[in-house]
């Protein structure tokens, strides 16, 4: 079994380099800095590496995974049963959340080592890097459901020092007060919960909360009979943690912060916005699954819908933009809703595959586009073309990163796909349907990216200096390959065997036939990019050899062309995209802006009562007692 | 006989013979250094909150009028402490005043009756600890002789305290006429929540929810908070509304039991009101002193919340509430105090870049803000989140969802001051100001408080190791 006292170092050594970089770095450290920052990382994540490897390999005395507490500090008591305890919880997704965390964030810092040179706060972004990597960390080890609150709000304070990073850019200091006080307002919610199921359950202990929420007990008769309209409080907390969770992972209507957030510096996208932030809803969700399961349908179908509503949404949208990055969070989102509805599908096992192979994948393409819009100076795909040539490298990961995340065999994304349809067709045909049409649309963005930006016409900026430099330092190069080969390879871990929702290993199910329509439907929409974005920008030098021999054909294709042009340009970008991003726009944001109008017209309403005459102070206390005994007195005696 | 009375007044006759000394001393001399006044007085109060700590027996003297436990002690050496901390922070201010010895008897006189009021056994001692508190207020407010603001503030508070006291005082009278007593342990008996007695009791609670401000019974508190000088403003706001927290959490949970059901519902209301009252209120105000007075108000009605808690949890947190609530209300009245004191600006928008030239100020407001405002790793946090669950305890999540959104809301006028500090560009920046070594120690106790309070989990405990509860 893991010991305790290595496992602490795991999240501890990422806050001594923050507390390090923080107070030393921009003075004594300067230069060093990154390298400093990254060592901590790489510690930890041989220490996760190997209390993974004896989890999984040592603990499996009764034929299951057992969920352990190896260490818990007493530190605030608040009544006999209810106590704040820094407690590290290790089970099956707590061990492979922090493999994941780790790796993809030791990644990110080897990267940012030649990405962000000669930023002139290099020390400060470090120290930010790791105090998020450090609060990751909490969060998913925490065994104690406040504990696992306070990590979450420094998850959300350690992202809004990263996104509002350039602060001395207007768009990024709005970006990040928009991610903090739309993921705050989300935490109302996660609070509230929490608030109701300790109290029922009169602990806070999350393995404690967890079985007496399942089995019989006073606590749970306690919790399922007390009702406010009409919705038992057990519902009512499970429904509120996961409005905690969707707020923190941008599912629909709280995901407007997440394009937005793009605003930061990229390898901190790849870190925060792929592999690790937006997934703590889901990994909240999934840690009170055995309750969620237990309390019956309602709730889980609540998660289904909002699941499958915005991994169909996303895509759409997806299908619509322009700048590469703000492709990349739809899409993000979009796989986001895929594990959010394989859990309410009681996927539990394909939901945190997905997550696992998802951080691989995600996390390549934004650190792709890094490399890129370093090269091009510009985050819009109109800027990009032919870099092909320019970049083989990044060419080759990328392809391999777009190949997985549709879902084409044998590339991680397929195996983890194949597994969260599965669970949604068992469980509600029509979000199969659903599911099945996303990852056909998530197959086209993705190649609509990929072929605008690495074939087609070079543009002027891109072709401006070709050769001037190599492609990538060495350190850039890495992580990408790191990825590249995770991308390729994490679908064939039989996960199953490790991660279950009971802890008792499965066998993995082989690939059935039950593929074949899903990739099909990922190569329809590879074949459809393939033939608008690829010929579209290679036209003009096609030509004369059109006009030539191949008039008819030419002609032909012209045709088909506009036909091609006005489904998906006339119905579906401006049928559905348009109106989608609209009420985006226009309707979600507009309710929220709605929401603070009239809070302040009421402030600006309210004050005419402080009209600074005394004797009106005195009617108005009059009046409050007469007030209260009309109501009192007369009403409830 | 007299030695147990004595040990166990001794809190209140330290204060009070404090003030024979300060009034032999300003009689005897005619001629004295303003600042070797003020560090003889701060030392005096130093080691009165030193004895304060030493042991003490529960007592009950003067058949049943006056009675001490551990918690009471605890409560008073808070107050204590806090009058030390506000006293440390008038230093600035002070320095240039006439008239130091008459603040500080005043000062201490108010604490006189605030510990004559939370030990009181009898509604009659209760009521003249409390009107030896207010009429020295009102004098204190109006302690800036020459503004103009200031005397009208303290004719607003003596008016409406007198009105205030005027009811209290009939619904004291109705009581008496309804139960034939005014020992808090025979009314107890004789309550039996008729019309009759709920009326007294509604007019008893609104000269509580006056001290408090609670809103509707707040409208004073703007122009008293305003005109008063800062430092009465926070004594106010912080020592004043504690004390009286402390002495209306003990007559609820003991004398007003049997009515539970009926102050329950009474205090949601009050709760509600105050707190989202107070926090649009604040929304507006562009003067730091109001800004803090009116979130006063709706921190108020979030104490208000541990207290429908009605149970041990209740009392425990409202009381670890008011401990983080003095370290954090009087951090940030002490900056505003300061700046106040040495450049006269007191606006948000003054504060702008503010950063640049002070920045130990500057974390000293931050952290202070943050907890008032329950960000986490603060005590605010802590503190704001026992009173919530406290308040869950009872299965009321509409009143705990409406206390929490106003959280929310709250966050946004805290960290207003908190981006104008750190953030704007400066427009005519504050030049560095000097910080001089008593309002230092005060701030270094302050910002030490507001940490240490929330992770130091045994000073929960021990407060609520001394809790009874309903």
């Amino acid at each position: 079994m893991p010991n305790a006292s290595y496992i602490v170092l795991i999240p501890l050594l990422p806050l001594a380099g923050f507390a390090l970089l923080g107070l030393f770095g921009r003075r004594y450290i300067k230069g060093f800095a990154g390298v400093l920052g990254t060592s901590f990382v790489l510690v930890s994540t041989a220490l996760a590496l190997y209390v993974a490897w004896q989890y999984f390999s040592i603990s499996l005395p009764q034929g299951h995974f057992k969920q352990t507490v190896p260490l818990n500090l007493n530190w605030l008591t608040f009544s006999p049963g209810l106590s704040i305890d820094m407690s590290i919880i290790l089970d099956p997704i707590s061990v492979m959340m922090i493999v994941v965390v780790t790796l993809i964030s030791l990644l990110v810092h080897t990267f940012s080592l030649g990405y962000m040179k000669g930023e002139t706060r290099y020390a400060t972004y470090y120290a930010f890097l790791n105090l998020f990597t450090f609060s990751m960390l909490g969060l998913v080890l925490s065994g104690n459901l406040f504990e696992t609150y306070i990590f979450w709000e420094l998850v959300g304070c350690s992202s809004f020092l990263l996104i509002g990073f350039y602060f001395d850019r207007p768009t990024a200091v709005a970006a990040a007060k928009k991610a903090f006080i739309v993921t705050r307002f989300a935490d109302l919610g996660f609070l509230v919960g929490i608030l109701i199921l300790s109290f029922h359950a009169d602990t806070l202990d999350i393995h404690t909360l967890i079985q007496r929420l399942t089995q019989p007990g006073p606590q749970l008769t306690n919790i399922t009979t007390a009702s406010f309209l009409g919705i038992s409080a057990l519902s009512w907390g499970l429904v509120l943690v996961f409005v905690g969770g969707a707020g923190k992972s941008a599912m629909f209507p709280l995901h407007i912060w997440l394009p937005d957030a793009m605003e930061g510096p990229t390898p901190v996208s790849a870190l925060i916005h792929a592999a690790t932030m937006v997934v703590a809803g889901v990994y909240l969700v999934a840690r009170l699954y055995p309750v969620y399961a237990h309390a019956g349908p309602a709730v889980l179908q609540v998660v289904l819908y909002v699941g499958a509503l915005s991994a169909l949404l996303a895509a759409i949208i997806a299908c619509t933009q322009t700048d590469i990055k703000r492709v990349l969070a739809y899409s993000t989102m979009s796989q986001i809703g895929y594990m959010m509805f394989a859990l309410g599908a009681h996927g539990y096992t394909a939901s945190m595959f997905h997550l696992f192979t998802h951080a691989f994948f995600k996390a390549l393409l934004f650190l792709c586009a890094g490399v890129i819009i370093h090269r091009v100076h510009s985050n819009e795909m109109k800027d990009m073309g032919a870099l092909r040539k320019l970049l083989p490298l990044t060419h080759a990961c990328f392809l391999i990163a777009c190949l997985a995340i549709s879902g084409i065999p044998p590339f991680s994304g397929f195996f983890s796909k194949e597994d969260i349809l599965l669970a949604a067709w068992n469980s509600n045909k029509l979000v199969y349907a659903v599911g099945l049409f996303t990852s056909g649309l998530t197959a086209f963005y993705m190649f609509r990216l990929y072929f605008s930006v690495f074939w087609g016409r070079p543009t002027h900026e891109a072709g401006a200096h070709p050769g001037h430099h190599p492609e990538t330092p060495f350190t850039e190069k890495l992580p990408l390959v790191i990825l590249a080969l995770g991308a390729l390879s994490a679908g064939w871990i039989p996960f199953s065997r490790f991660v279950t929702a009971d802890g008792k290993p499965e066998p993995a199910h082989g690939v059935s036939v039950f593929a074949i329509a899903p990739v099909a439907l990922a190569l329809i929409g590879i074949a459809t990019a393939a033939y608008l974005y690829r010929k579209e920008t290679e036209r003009p030098q096609r030509a004369a050899a059109a006009f030539k021999g191949f008039y008819q054909f030419a002609y032909h294709k012209f045709y088909i062309d506009e036909v091609y042009t006005f489904i998906t340009k006339k119905i579906i970008f401006n049928g559905i995209g348009r109106p989608a991003a609209w009420i985006d726009k226009n309707i979600v944001d507009g309710l929220m802006n709605l929401l603070a109008t009239i809070t302040a017209r009421i402030a600006a309403g309210i004050k005419g009562i402080q009209s600074g005459k005394v004797q009106d102070y005195t009617l108005y206390f009059f009046a409050g007692i007469v007030g209260l005994a009309v109501l009192f007195i007369y009403l409830y005696t | 006989m007299w030695a147990g009375i004595i040990l166990s007044l001794r809190q209140e006759l330290m204060i009070t013979i404090l003030i024979f000394v300060l009034l032999v001393y300003k009689i005897g001399a005619s001629e004295y250094k303003t600042n070797a006044l003020l560090n003889g007085i701060n030392l005096l109060l130093l080691a009165n909150l030193i004895v304060g700590f030493f042991p003490c027996p529960d007592a009950t003297s003067f058949s049943g009028m006056f009675h001490t436990n551990r918690l009471i002690v605890l409560e008073k050496n808070m107050l204590n402490l806090g009058t030390l901390l506000i006293s440390l922070q008038a230093y600035d201010w002070l320095k240039s005043h006439r008239h130091v010895p008459e603040f500080y008897m005043l000062l201490l006189a108010t604490l006189t009756g605030f510990f004559f009021m939370i030990s009181s056994g009898n509604l009659l001692l209760f009521y003249l600890g409390l009107e030896l508190s207010s009429i020295p207020l009102a004098a204190l407010a109006s302690f800036d002789l020459e503004k103009r603001q200031s005397s009208e503030g303290a004719m607003k508070f003596i008016l409406s305290a007198a009105f205030s006291s005027a009811l209290l005082l009939f619904g004291i009278s109705l009581l008496y006429g309804a139960t034939g007593t005014l020992g808090f342990d025979t009314i107890v008996q004789r309550l039996d929540g008729s019309a009759f007695q709920l009326f007294a009791f509604i007019l008893i609670l609104s000269g509580f929810a006056f001290k408090i401000a609670a809103v509707p019974f707040h409208l004073w508190t703007a122009d008293v908070y305003e005109g008063s000088p800062v430092t009465v403003t926070a004594y106010l706001s912080v020592i004043s509304k504690g004390a009286v927290f402390f002495i209306f959490i003990q007559l609820l949970y003991t004398v007003f039991k049997p009515i539970a059901t009926s102050w329950y519902r009474i205090l949601i209301i009050l709760s509600v009101l105050s707190i989202t009252v107070g926090n649009l209120f604040a929304l507006r105000q562009n003067r730091l002193k109001r800004l803090l007075a009116f979130s006063s108000i709706a921190q108020s009605g979030f104490i208000l919340a541990g207290v429908i808690g009605s149970s041990r949890i209740g009392e425990a947190s409202v009381v670890y509430f008011i401990l983080i609530y003095i370290f954090s209300n009087l951090g940030a009245f002490g900056v505003v105090s300061l700046i106040s004191a040495q450049t006269g600006k007191e606006t948000i928008s003054d504060y702008r870049g503010l950063y640049a030239n002070n920045p130990a100020l500057s974390w000293v407001m931050a952290i202070s803000l943050f907890s008032l405002a329950g960000i986490p790793p603060t005590a605010g946090f802590f503190g704001k989140f026992f009173l919530l669950m406290a308040g869950a305890g009872k299965g009321n999540y509409v009143f705990i969802t409406i206390a929490a959104l106003n959280m929310v809301i709250s966050l946004y006028y805290y960290l207003k001051v908190v981006k104008a500090i750190f953030m704007d560009k400066p427009e005519q920046p504050i030049e560095k100001l000097v910080i001089p070594l008593l309002p230092n120690i005060a701030f270094i106790v302050c910002v030490a408080g507001t940490i240490i309070t929330g992770l130091a989990g045994w000073i929960y405990d021990y407060i609520y190791s001394l809790s009874i509860g309903l």
